[in-house]
């Protein structure tokens, strides 16, 4: 065509990226690419390989080596042996090595960029102007928190060999959301790149030679999920941190259960991209575009279900469409493309079949007119309308560029209907009302909100979900605390196996004790209740006294009062200043009750452990009280102008399975910092002196404590326990007993994903105050939301 | 009657569609005070959008001479300047006929185009000057009237200017508004003004300089086009070119979703003009890819899409040699306006 031609058409014409430097680099590697180990390239040691192929074409790409076991163990092994290397070094140190690693990011990005594109499929424009800078970007954000470190982190070390495993649809940008703050708080590394996407990962580890940084400090393992198991299941690594589907984050949780390895998953995500009617909708369109039709959709926190309000549904539609016809499919290297390939055929299959069953659901499919290329693997952008929550495509996460739309009627529908799901990883909302979008953002489940935004990320601010997208953040301060450990808790004694309880026996003794002075009951939904099994069982003193029976709770128990916490949620929703007045209320009610409480419980524990126990009880009543309204969320500086506030709230509904040693303050170490962030509580207290939920639910109902915002259940502690663990209706469990009660309830939370909290095995000294109390309880019992709020006119 | 371009300078005129849809000439309809009270425009997304309109498309060699071909037959080559003379303005038509060097021209192949400036861009005491200078072009004089550039003489005053722009040969004329009625939510008065400096223009086209740079706001930035299109503008305009701050690509995305929404509940097509501060070829290439993207082909058309520019059109000429040569180009090496 002519330029006089062109001049008519007005077309873009081709705009490809040249390839020809990172067609070079692979050729320098013969385009075979070993292990990264201790420094250096190492071979398979199977000497298997498999091959990683462009998107775009089908086209091998390169061969790259196949992980075992052996090799898992020769890099954790190296990890291992560099810790001490690494951890000799200063923050500063540490922090000119990071800086080095950004500065190289910079200075090769753009074949950084070329190579992702290549071996992901997402548009050279996307790893050139968001990947690859971000990349940068938090590699220096965290050298800063390297300098810091001992500054801001004061007590706290490294968790040690760090296992990651990560996704491909942002292979290396995921690779530094995990690399970056674990070398920057002392770990040492080895990741396993996905599958699909290993290349950047291996790029990236010459960044790391040449930048010298000590052999061993980062690892990386390539091949399949085989390889991946093997890293998270190696006894050698204290902290697993992963990315991607929310079944493997389940396999994963399962099969660490048994360990004392610290956990953080981000998984996968139905995020809601909610649509006021008072919204800017053409910004609200452009959202949608770089929210579910940004890299393919293959975006753990895409906005996938569009709910808009009914009054401006189908103005939104039709400006959707009309943009949705001006996006540019195609060759994921020409500059002027919007949407690239689909990573894996497999991934192309899922879509497709879903988006049928969508249809066959009822929804109504629109897709642009125009042809997609005949090679390559591509999707054309898809909005699905007339949706309804019963259909998959409105549950399920699909990955890839399908827009699954619905309406609402009022904000309460918006709110109830962003919540209807499984997930909780992001939002997005739109409304030129600040009250009306900060209402909706404080209601959602999420972890990240974005008001007028969307898929906005930075190295300063948390990212990770609520539910079943997992636990655990990344990026700033939040984010970093997940690979640290509080100095205090690794000094704490290991727990010593306790003998099995005797105590929890169906009437044991029942008949033989006519004149038992007390029988107490269960406390559910802030009523005294007769446990389900009509059963009771005997408690007896450390004379081996009888004190009294407690009631046997069992499932139906366990059922009652969670239902009974989940209705009392709007405890949540007090002032913090209204729950710290009903806290504070507890312990002067404690104090009047004082002596015959001291009295009754010094028969279990013996006198000076009874009075300590009330004593300091009355104190860390205070404590918390004082607490409630103290334990502030942060502001974070992202780029740009807006201000992203990082907010704890409560996490919900808390099991709790009190620790044996205590019964009194051990158990109120556990709830009050749950109660006093807004959390309702089921908790099992110790086997040891159950009785002492008797003397709790009469403080407690004088109190003004509403109904059910704490229940308790006598039991027995492990099968309560797992009762609990498996209860969706729970949504974190705190287990301070065993290892096998917490191996228990790991593996059994994996039905909602629920966060788990134990002692790991450390002995916890109630006693203590400067352990048993504080900031590393009130962040169990909260979870950050990071809620991102531009402004401007 | 639907509208068609009728560009003198690119043959087949070029109907103009939105949609699917084929749309009219724009003229006056009532006030319609809904329309302006329902403008949303969230700045920090609108920014959002802007800042990645030059980064999502690239257009490169053949394609790119034809979109910097296409940026100077959408240029109103303008001086407005408190020095500007008579011979000052004859070099600038000299160069509104003939932008292009004749190797250039020929070297691309685009002697058939008869490329020329979209129209030249004066004021009102050099129409006839301008109109003299033009004779047999085919390129019409824009003349900006109505005590541009803050538009505060006496509104008769303002009218009359007009009424002698076009009796002088203008026609196209480019009106300012009085920034306080947006200020103030006077959007009758604005909108009455508008009417009235449209009565003036008769048969001219007339373009409605929002200001938009002493406007502030997107929001008002919006309802100030809703006004101005309601009132019967042929296009909407930025700026004066003497504003702080003139043609910006988020003020410029807001005034073309205005015109787009306008065009969505009327059937009628209005015209855009950023003017001011535009100065590279690459400058150019970021709008006329905003008006590709967002309105679409017929938007790229002089009849519907003008820049306000003078220094812009020496960096494009220097762009095109070095499309032919592959050799950067420097300024003296091509006549200036």
């Amino acid at each position: 065509m002519s330029i006089a031609e062109k001049f008519q058409s007005m077309d873009y014409g081709a705009a490809p990226e040249d390839p020809k430097e990172v067609t070079a680099w692979l050729d320098g590697h013969k385009r075979r690419f070993g292990h990264f180990i201790a420094g250096k390239w190492a071979a398979p040691k199977a000497g298997e390989y498999f091959t990683t192929s462009d998107p775009s074409s089908g086209d091998v790409i390169a061969e790259v080596a196949q992980g075992n076991s052996a090799d898992v163990d020769a890099a954790v092994a190296a990890a291992r042996k560099a810790l001490p290397v690494w951890q000799a070094l200063s923050g500063h140190e540490r922090a000119r090595y990071l800086y080095a690693l950004a500065r190289l990011v910079q200075k090769h990005s753009r074949r950084l960029a070329v190579l992702e594109t290549i071996d992901n499929g997402k548009p050279i424009r996307e790893s050139r102007d968001i990947d690859i800078p971000l990349v940068a970007r938090h590699f220096y954000h965290h050298a800063g928190w390297a300098q810091l470190l001992r500054q801001e982190f004061p007590g706290y070390s490294a968790c040690g060999v760090v296992g990651q495993v990560i996704p491909w649809n942002f292979p290396l940008l995921m690779f530094a959301w995990k690399v970056a703050p674990a070398l920057a708080a002392g770990n040492t590394v080895v990741i396993k790149p996905a599958e699909y996407t290993p290349l950047t990962a291996l790029a990236f580890a010459e960044l790391a030679m040449e930048a010298g940084l000590p052999a061993g400090v980062l690892n990386i393992i390539t091949g399949d999920g085989s390889t991946g198991a093997a890293l998270v299941e190696h006894d050698g690594i204290d902290k697993i941190a992963f990315t991607g589907s929310t079944e493997v984050g389940r396999i994963i949780r399962k099969s660490t259960a048994a360990s004392h390895k610290k956990l953080s998953l981000e998984l996968g995500g139905k995020s809601p991209f909610v649509v006021f009617d008072d919204a800017d909708l053409d910004s609200a369109v452009e959202g949608l575009v770089d929210g579910i039709w940004f890299n393919q959709g293959q975006v753990c926190c895409a906005g996938s279900r569009l709910l808009v309000q009914e009054r401006v549904a189908e103005t939104l539609f039709a400006k959707l469409r009309t943009r949705m016809q001006a996006l540019r499919i195609g060759h994921p290297l020409d500059k002027s493309i919007d949407i690239g390939a689909i990573v894996a055929p497999v991934q192309l299959e899922r879509i497709r079949k879903l988006v049928d069953e969508g249809i066959a659901d009822g929804a109504t499919c629109w897709q642009p007119q125009g042809t997609l290329p005949t090679k390559g693997l591509y999707f054309p952008p898809t909005l699905l309308t007339g949706v309804h929550p019963t259909a998959t495509v409105a549950q399920e996460e699909i990955f890839g560029p399908v827009l699954a739309a619905m309406t609402f009627r009022t904000p309460a529908e918006a709110a109830e209907l962003a919540n209807n799901t499984v997930y909780g990883l992001a939002a997005s909302i739109w409304s030129e009302n600040i009250n009306v979008a900060l209402d909706l953002a404080a209601q959602v489940k999420a972890g990240v909100v974005w008001v007028n935004s969307t898929n906005q990320f930075d190295a300063a601010c948390g990212f990770g979900g609520y539910r079943e997208s997992g636990y655990g953040r990344e990026g700033g301060r939040e984010g970093m605390l997940e690979y640290l450990t509080p100095d205090w808790l690794n000094a704490l004694p290991k727990t010593i196996a306790t003998k099995k309880s005797s105590a929890v026996h169906p009437d044991d003794d029942a008949t033989a004790n006519a004149d038992i002075d007390r029988t107490v009951k269960q406390y559910i939904g802030g009523k005294q209740a007769r446990p389900d099994s009509g059963y009771s069982f005997a408690v007896h003193g450390i004379d081996g006294k009888l004190l009294g029976e407690a009631p046997l709770g069992n499932r139906k128990d366990i059922r009652n009062a969670v239902e009974a916490a989940n209705s009392a949620a709007k405890w949540a929703k007090m002032t913090a200043h209204a729950r710290a007045q009903v806290i504070y209320y507890i312990a002067e009610n404690l104090i009047q009750r004082k002596e015959e409480i001291t009295r009754r419980l010094a028969a279990a524990v013996g006198a000076p452990q009874a009075a300590s126990e009330v004593a300091l009880s009355i104190e860390r009543i205070f404590s918390y009280a004082a607490w409630t309204d103290k334990f502030e969320g942060v502001v974070h500086h992202p780029p740009g102008r807006n201000i992203t506030i990082a907010m704890p709230e409560p996490v919900g509904t808390i099991g709790i399975l009190a620790p044996e040693e205590a019964p009194l303050l051990g158990l109120l170490s556990l709830l009050l910092p749950a109660i006093a962030m807004g959390n309702t509580v089921v908790a099992v207290p110790s086997e040891k002196y159950p009785l002492i939920l008797g003397d709790l639910y009469q403080v407690f109902d004088t109190s003004d404590l509403p109904g059910g915002v704490v229940n308790l259940v006598a039991g027995k502690p492990s099968e309560l326990g797992k009762t609990l663990a498996d209860h969706d209706g729970v949504d974190a469990i705190w287990c301070f007993r065993s290892d096998e009660d917490a191996a228990m309830v790991k593996a059994a939370s994996i039905g909602n994903l629920k966060q788990v909290w134990t002692n790991e095995g450390h002995a916890y000294n109630w006693f203590d105050a400067a352990h048993a109390e504080g900031r590393w309880f009130l962040q169990h019992a909260t979870q950050v939301k990071n809620i991102w709020v531009p402004y401007g006119e | 009657m639907s509208l068609q371009t009728t560009s003198h300078n690119t043959k087949p005129p070029m109907p103009i569609v939105l949609n699917g849809r084929l749309l009219e000439a724009n003229r006056r309809i009532p006030l319609n005070l809904d329309w302006v009270e329902e403008v949303r425009v969230n700045t920090s997304a609108v920014e959002r959008r802007a800042a990645t309109l030059g980064t999502r498309r690239t257009v490169k060699k053949e394609n790119q001479a034809a979109w910097l071909l296409r940026a100077i037959a959408c240029m109103d080559l303008t001086t407005l300047s408190g020095d500007d003379s008579a011979e000052r303005v004859r070099r600038l038509c000299a160069k509104a006929r003939q932008p292009l060097q004749r190797h250039i021209v020929e070297g691309l192949g685009i002697a058939d185009l008869h490329i020329t400036t979209g129209a030249v861009c004066v004021y009102h005491a050099y129409v006839e000057t301008a109109v003299k200078a033009l004779e047999g072009s085919g390129i019409p004089v824009a003349a900006v009237s109505t005590g541009f550039p803050a538009g505060l003489s006496p509104l008769a005053e303002r009218v009359e200017e007009i009424r002698r722009s076009v009796e002088a040969g203008a026609s196209e004329i480019d009106i300012v508004i009085t920034r306080a009625h947006v200020f103030n939510g006077e959007w009758n008065a604005l909108y009455d003004e508008i009417a009235a400096f449209k009565d003036a223009c008769g048969a001219a086209h007339m373009k409605s300089i929002l200001g938009t740079g002493d406007l502030m706001t997107l929001r008002n930035v919006a309802r100030a086009s809703w006004v101005a299109m309601m009132a019967g503008s042929d296009f909407i305009k930025t700026s004066t070119g003497k504003e702080a701050v003139n043609a910006t690509l988020p003020v410029s995305l807001v005034m073309v979703r205005a015109i787009r929404d306008y065009a969505e509940k009327t059937g009628m097509a209005v015209g855009f003009k950023p003017a001011g501060g535009i100065k590279t070829a690459k400058q150019s290439l970021d709008w006329l890819s905003l008006m590709k993207e967002e309105l679409g082909r017929p938007w790229l058309e002089p009849s519907l899409f003008r820049f306000g520019a003078s220094s812009m059109l020496g960096d494009i000429e220097r762009q095109l040699e070095h499309y032919l040569t592959g050799r950067y180009s420097a300024t003296y090496r091509h006549p200036i306006a």
